[in-house]
């Protein structure tokens, strides 16, 4: 029996690769990456992949190979030992290099994600007259995303503001600033095209940059818990040509101020 | 069960607790015992019940997830018949609530530390009991008032807590009663596992037989041992925070709600609160919580796959640094689950490099573990084939977490399946597994009798054949960028691709639910029809082996001392294939040394 159940933990590394193999065959895969900062989180995604993909292999396969050659069937001889000082060094050392590279190597994809505020302009400091202005600001509540644009003025927080539901449109390769809110309890900003994620915390005033390089429809899906309707918080994101982003920026505007009228100014505080 | 206190009676009784025979003496014995054996197996039978729940409860995540909205058969009818047996949206948030919350506190931590560490500790160090036995029995009963809250809350107005067992406010405090029953049994389950450690700690340190010296202790003590210090540290942290987030619900503090936020359209307290609070306080114990649940089946499963190989321990000193160095960063790395949470992403790059440096300590165990093994003469019993599917699937749990802890893949993969497929790696297929093991190794112990070994073995093979099938396609789906936590995925365009998929996992994950029937007659029937055990069946060197099966009351019928670590097998000094640690070194000793003094160190090796 002992060779049967060598080859059922066999079993793991094979049908592990061939679970992996296939996937991609089947589209089971990582979604299309629209963004200019996408190739880098998935870059980083292969290489710990191949990696942990070899160490999981070579020790599955030892695994094996022990159980399969030392089964206690065969009587042989027992290698009576309480381990060895250098094999421990080297699987030691070994191990916490590759893991400090790993730390060391995807430092600079997440700044480029998440520290790199471009908001603050190229002085780097938030504040000053060289402040990037943002694109828009997106608002989570249960459970819808609401979206407010700058109207005509370009500028967001006052009276002229554009608002829509869901429906997020965003022009081609250009550099996206979003101020991300929450209404009521936390949600989360995913846009899994774009690997962008970011969680919506009440009280806060969270930046979210990326840049699309690709023109399509998208998903955006809540990817924080917030309650009964959090999976049919689902928005569509519509990346588009400047100017069919504007011409569509400017039809809402008239939509807006056809229907809604100067009311919507009291409506519209600013914080 | 009278079989478990068989012996007691003619045993001297050194607690004197009982009463004269009649119920006072059945209470006494079997209900409000303080016998550290009884008080564990109580652990054992009340968590086992609650795994049943949650593996119910799993199973109604994993409908809805294959058939969204379908009726759901059986199970449905009795759940919610109001729905005609469909699952609502809030049923589903309260179905991964309780779920995570009850196989978390209910199951995983009680049975490794209520179960086993009750169970074993005295008995693996050579003591009568542990060191406070009434406490002892205080931290089972504890227990009680977590289960009727917890249990209770499914039946109060809007059932039970459906925030996810993370509890993350504001969600949370919006809640219903749930949530605060939710709160309330998690403080009584704190209360409990608190007392447990204190326990171990002291009894650890105070009550080792003469000999048993700190590094003769067998892996499973000082997992118990350390997991027991990180419970002392972390949960005050996870206490208090339940109290203020209780306190926010019921007396309009704000601790975790900030300026001008109402819920719901109603006006609410005073504000000046931060969400992100609760998040820090809930995972700086819930990321050491992630160790309580695994160090001591690390440590069940090293003496097992010992035991097995017929061979010592590969680098037990290097085992027992590489635990405590887990324990140990596992206070500083709470924050690799707030990544894309709001906190400062600056922080979040030192959390990164310490979580890196966590996995160290695990590789350098599952390479002992691999040195064990090797060059052995590999037993394959039903408890060895469960230690080593724990080292199996452990690799890849361990490597599946490097994902993760790379903050740029985080922000990709952060509350997607690919996370649910990780732990799931690490608590089922590791920590479950690995205690299945633990029950086949130390059932005999326990009742006198062994379990069945076929059934255990057909047991296992269905176990990991559907637990792979189950778990494993959770890191394709997570790929995927699949969601955690959505009642209906498919409505995405991103997803809808993937249902396929989820239908194959529910059948695996049915299958493996079915197949602990076979596990349930064997444990059950085993009591009563199992073949007469004996001291030591498996030919195991620990001490508990030395003890009368099962022991009675007061454990050792001879006073234990111990002459050398417990993995001497196959050792050149003797012609059997073991060498308990209670047994004289064959050279006769002179008279002088009487049993009860401590023997004569034996020079370190
Ligand atoms: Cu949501
Ligand atoms: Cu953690």
């Amino acid at each position: 029996m002992g060779k049967f159940w060598s080859l059922i933990f066999l079993l793991v590394p094979i049908l592990g690769v061939a679970c992996f193999a296939l996937a991609p065959v089947y589209n089971h895969w990582l979604p299309s990456d629209v963004s200019q900062h996408g190739h880098t989180i998935d870059h980083l995604f292969y290489f710990i992949l191949w990696l942990t993909g070899a160490v999981f292999i070579a020790t599955e396969v030892v695994l094996f190979w022990f159980l399969w050659r030392y089964d206690g069937k065969r009587k042989g001889h027992v290698n009576y030992t309480h381990g060895s000082h250098s094999l421990e060094i080297i699987w030691t050392i070994l191990p916490a290099a590759t893991l400090l590279f790993i730390a060391i190597y995807q430092m600079n994809a997440w700044a480029e994600s998440k520290i790199r505020n471009p908001a603050a302009g190229p002085d780097g400091i938030l504040g000053t007259a060289d402040d990037m202005p943002p694109t828009l600001e997106v608002t989570g509540r249960q459970f819808e995303w609401r979206l407010r644009y700058p109207g005509k003025n370009g500028q967001l927080g006052d009276s002229d503001d554009i608002y829509i539901v869901n429906d997020l449109h965003l022009p081609v390769n250009e550099e996206i600033l979003i101020y991300l809110k929450s209404d009521d309890v936390l949600h989360s900003f995913f846009l899994p095209n774009l690997r962008v994620k970011q969680d919506a915390v009440p009280g806060m005033k969270i930046p979210v940059w990326f840049r699309a390089t690709e023109k399509g429809t998208y998903d955006i899906v809540c990817a924080e818990l917030c309650g009964w309707g959090h999976y049919k918080m689902k928005g569509q994101l519509t990346i588009e040509s400047r100017a069919e982003y504007d011409e569509w920026l400017d039809k809402k505007y008239r939509e807006q101020t056809a229907t809604v009228g100067p009311q919507l100014a009291s409506q519209g505080d600013g914080e | 069960m009278s079989s478990i206190t068989a012996g007691s009676h003619e045993h001297h009784d050194a607690h004197a607790a009982h009463g004269q025979g009649g119920v006072g003496h059945f209470l006494g014995t079997y209900v409000f015992s303080r016998d550290h054996k009884i008080i564990g197996i109580q652990f054992l039978f009340s968590t086992l019940i609650w795994f049943l729940i949650g593996g119910l409860l799993a199973l109604g995540i994993r409908w809805q997830l294959a058939w969204p909205w379908q009726d759901m058969p059986v199970i449905g009818r009795m759940l919610f018949a109001g729905e005609g047996g469909q699952i609502s949206p809030e049923f589903y948030t309260i179905l991964f609530t309780m779920h995570a919350t009850i196989m978390i506190f209910f199951v995983i931590i009680p049975i490794l530390a209520g179960a086993f560490g009750n169970y074993l500790i005295p008995l693996m160090i050579g003591a009568d009991d542990m060191a406070f036995p009434t406490l002892n029995m205080l931290s089972y009963w504890f227990m009680w008032p977590a289960f009727l809250a917890i249990g209770a809350s499914f039946f109060v107005e809007g059932g039970a807590a459906k925030a996810g067992w993370t509890s993350y406010p504001p969600l949370s405090l919006t809640d219903l009663n749930g949530q605060t029953l939710w709160l309330i049994g998690l403080t009584f389950v704190g209360v409990s596992s608190m007392m447990g450690s204190v326990n171990y700690m002291t009894t650890i340190i105070q009550m080792r037989a003469p000999g048993m010296t700190m590094f003769r202790l067998p892996m499973t003590i000082w997992a118990m041992f350390i997991t027991a210090i990180l419970q002392a540290f972390a949960l005050p942290v996870l206490t208090a925070a339940g109290f203020m987030q209780l306190m926010d619900r019921t007396i309009g503090t704000g601790f975790f709600i900030p300026e001008g936020w109402s819920a719901n359209n109603a006006p609410l307290a005073s504000g000046g609160g931060q969400p992100l609070l609760w998040q820090h306080l809930f995972w700086f114990y819930s990321h050491p919580a992630v160790y309580i649940m695994i160090l001591p089946a690390m440590g069940m499963v090293s003496d097992i796959i010992a035991c097995f190989s017929r061979k010592p321990l590969f680098g037990y000193k290097p085992m027992v640094y590489s635990i405590a160095g887990i324990a140990g960063l596992g206070f500083i790395v709470w924050g690799h689950h707030m990544f894309v949470s709001g906190m400062n992403p600056a922080l979040g790059m030192t959390f990164m490099v310490s979580t890196m440096m966590i996995a160290l300590p695990s590789a350098i165990k599952t390479f002992n573990w691999l040195g064990t093994v090797w060059g052995g003469q590999i037993q394959f019993t039903t408890p060895m084939l469960y230690a080593l599917s724990f080292v199996a699937m452990f690799i890849i749990g361990g490597l599946s977490g490097i994902f993760m802890a790379a903050t740029p893949v985080d922000i990709f993969i952060h509350d997607t399946y690919f996370i649910v497929a990780h732990f799931h790696y690490v608590l089922f297929a590791g920590t479950a597994m690995g205690v299945f093991g633990a029950i086949y190794f130390w059932y005999p112990k326990m009742f006198g009798r062994m379990m069945n070994e076929t059934a255990g073995k057909i047991h296992f093979f269905f176990t990991f054949l559907f637990l792979n099938g189950t778990f494993f396609t959770m890191h394709i789906l997570g790929a995927g960028g699949f969601p955690r936590r959505l009642a209906d995925p498919y409505h995405y365009q991103t997803f809808a691709h993937l249902q396929p998929l989820n239908v194959f996992m529910t059948w695996c994950a049915i299958g493996m639910v079915a197949v602990q029937v076979i596990f349930a007659l064997n444990f059950f029937l085993s009591m009563f029809f199992g073949p007469k055990a004996g001291r030591n069946p498996w030919h195991a060197n620990g001490l508990e082996w030395a003890a009368p099966s099962p022991p009675g009351h007061g454990n050792f019928d001879f006073q234990p001392v111990i002459y050398r670590g417990p993995y001497e097998y196959n050792s050149p000094e003797v012609d059997t294939d073991y060498y308990p640690q209670n047994e004289p070194p064959p050279e006769p000793k002179s008279e002088s040394g009487e049993e009860t003094e401590p023997p004569p160190q034996p020079p370190a090796e």
